[in-house]
């Protein structure tokens, strides 16, 4: 680490000599050490998937959970550090709220992808705050179709198919919302590392013409299923 | 909260005792209005145009003081630009006809203002939305408004039919005013008319001596009086 000692990472204000801002590459790592999470964006909607890692026994399942609704129509998975998901699902909540009473319909998920990273941008210009140690998925359907967007720690954000090589095999644009619930957990369960990490719990959301365009947890045996065959299909993958 | 004061022009306010109305049909909408401006009984303007831009397909309709509602086209005009700017394509009518309701509503103790908003967008295609008085906001396939329209409400109601295509709507809202301004001593003037489809915004102009006329009364009294002819007085038998 380069950066350390040389008093060019102790703010976020402060560019080093080579022009960047270490207080945001920390934030990236912070994003690094968490679980994975994916969105896949399909035909007829969007799954999020997250592989939370559980970081004591005493935890009940579904606790510290991290995926969140936003609006009936827009769900947020986060990684990194699970406070910073949740004051930025609280802002989100707050700009979804924002919009419809200004214009009395939901929010289209680019104007909200839009609002949110000015937020999260804001974090990165004063010396009295930290940037988001999280890299945040948002998933929604709006009147254009289904979208996903992606929000990182410096404040920019991409519409995209999360590009790693497992979702690159996929074809989204051919893929049922359902038939993108098994490959989202299967990944999940394919990008974790039993012997580096801890024990994980998957977690699974949708939404698109299955729910009627609202954003819900999957459906108990739907993910029972999802989870079962995930695992399967990892024993055959090694 | 007080209750709407009806009389609240202050003494010498311009005010638009008008009649106005919008209609949608197949391809677009027709709105149309007469041209009179006035200050107590005094023409200030024979050819105004209470139709109004707020966006490149989404006019309004005024009605009541002219002061307040140029002021709340302004703004509204204004708060499109940015949401176009914003958002990065043009409004829907329903996001202008919220934009236009909120202020209406919100400053309802301040204004006199009766406005129809219509236009042409991506997602309904054509649209009427009616905001009276007080505020409201209520989507119409047609909508009348101003002192004239309480003249042709059943005329309106009579003639409407759906599926009519631009030119037989055109007639009806040429008809429709004409009548209106024969009958509301504060309508009158020309007739104004937009019709706005997705290509274009197509201005028509019809001036007083060509409005289409209908029954116009009869000379009664002056008329010699037919005398009945005289019938001996019968005598009823016993």
């Amino acid at each position: 680490m380069t950066s350390i000692g040389t008093g060019y990472d102790l703010s976020a204000s402060t560019y080093s000599p080579d022009g960047r801002i270490f207080q945001i590459e920390y934030a990236n790592k912070a994003v690094d050490n968490s679980g994975t999470a994916i969105g896949l964006r399909v035909k007829d909607g969007v799954v999020l998937a997250v592989e939370k890692l559980v970081h004591s026994k005493l935890l009940m399942p579904g606790a510290n959970r991290r995926i969140q609704a936003i609006d009936r129509h827009i769900g947020l998975a986060s990684s990194g550090l699970l406070a910073d998901g949740r004051h930025l699902a609280n802002r989100a909540r707050d700009e979804a709220a924002n919009y419809r009473d200004n214009y009395r319909e939901p929010a289209p998920l680019k104007a909200l992808a839009d609002r949110l990273s000015l937020y999260v941008q804001a974090y990165t210009l004063y010396s009295s705050v930290r940037p988001f140690g999280c890299s945040t998925i948002i998933g929604g359907v709006d009147k254009d179709g289904p979208s996903i967007y992606v929000i990182e720690p410096s404040g920019v954000f991409y519409g995209r198919q999360l590009a790693k090589t497992e979702l690159e095999k996929l074809k989204l644009s051919e893929l049922t919302t359902r038939e993108a619930v098994f490959e989202a957990a299967r990944i999940i369960h394919l990008v974790h590392d039993d012997a580096k990490e801890k024990e994980f719990e998957l977690e699974l959301s949708w939404l698109g013409d299955e729910t009627n365009g609202r954003h819900v947890p999957v459906p108990k045996d739907l993910f029972e299923e999802a989870d079962r065959k995930a695992r399967e299909a990892l024993e055959n993958f090694e | 909260m007080e209750a709407i004061d009806m009389d609240r022009l202050k003494t010498g306010e311009v005010n638009l005792g008008t009649s106005i109305m919008a209609v949608q049909f197949e391809g677009g909408v027709v709105l149309g209005a007469d041209s009179r401006t006035t200050t107590g009984s005094y023409i200030a303007n024979r050819v105004t145009d209470k139709l109004t831009y707020v966006h490149d397909r989404i006019y309004c309709c005024r009605s009541g003081s002219s002061a307040d509602t140029q002021a709340v086209a302004d703004v509204v005009h204004m708060a499109l630009q940015q949401f176009t700017q914003a958002s990065g394509g043009p409004p829907s009518v329903h996001v202008a006809a919220t934009l236009f309701e909120s202020i209406c509503y919100s400053n309802k103790d301040a204004l006199s203002a009766g406005i129809i908003v219509a236009g042409w967008d991506k997602e309904a295609g054509p649209s009427v939305y009616n905001i009276p008085l007080g505020g409201g906001i209520f989507r119409q396939p047609w909508a009348i408004g101003g002192s004239g329209s309480t003249y042709v409400y059943g005329y309106c109601d009579a003639t409407y039919k759906e599926g009519w295509g631009r030119d037989e709507t055109v007639q009806f809202v040429k008809n429709t005013l004409a009548l209106a301004m024969a009958r509301d001593g504060s309508s009158g003037g020309v007739i104004r008319i937009a019709v706005i489809t997705e290509d274009s915004v197509e201005r028509l102009f019809v001036p007083g001596n060509e409005l289409p006329t209908f029954w116009e009364g009869l000379e009664v009294l002056g008329k010699p009086a037919k005398q009945p002819a005289v019938v001996p007085m019968a005598v009823e038998p016993l």
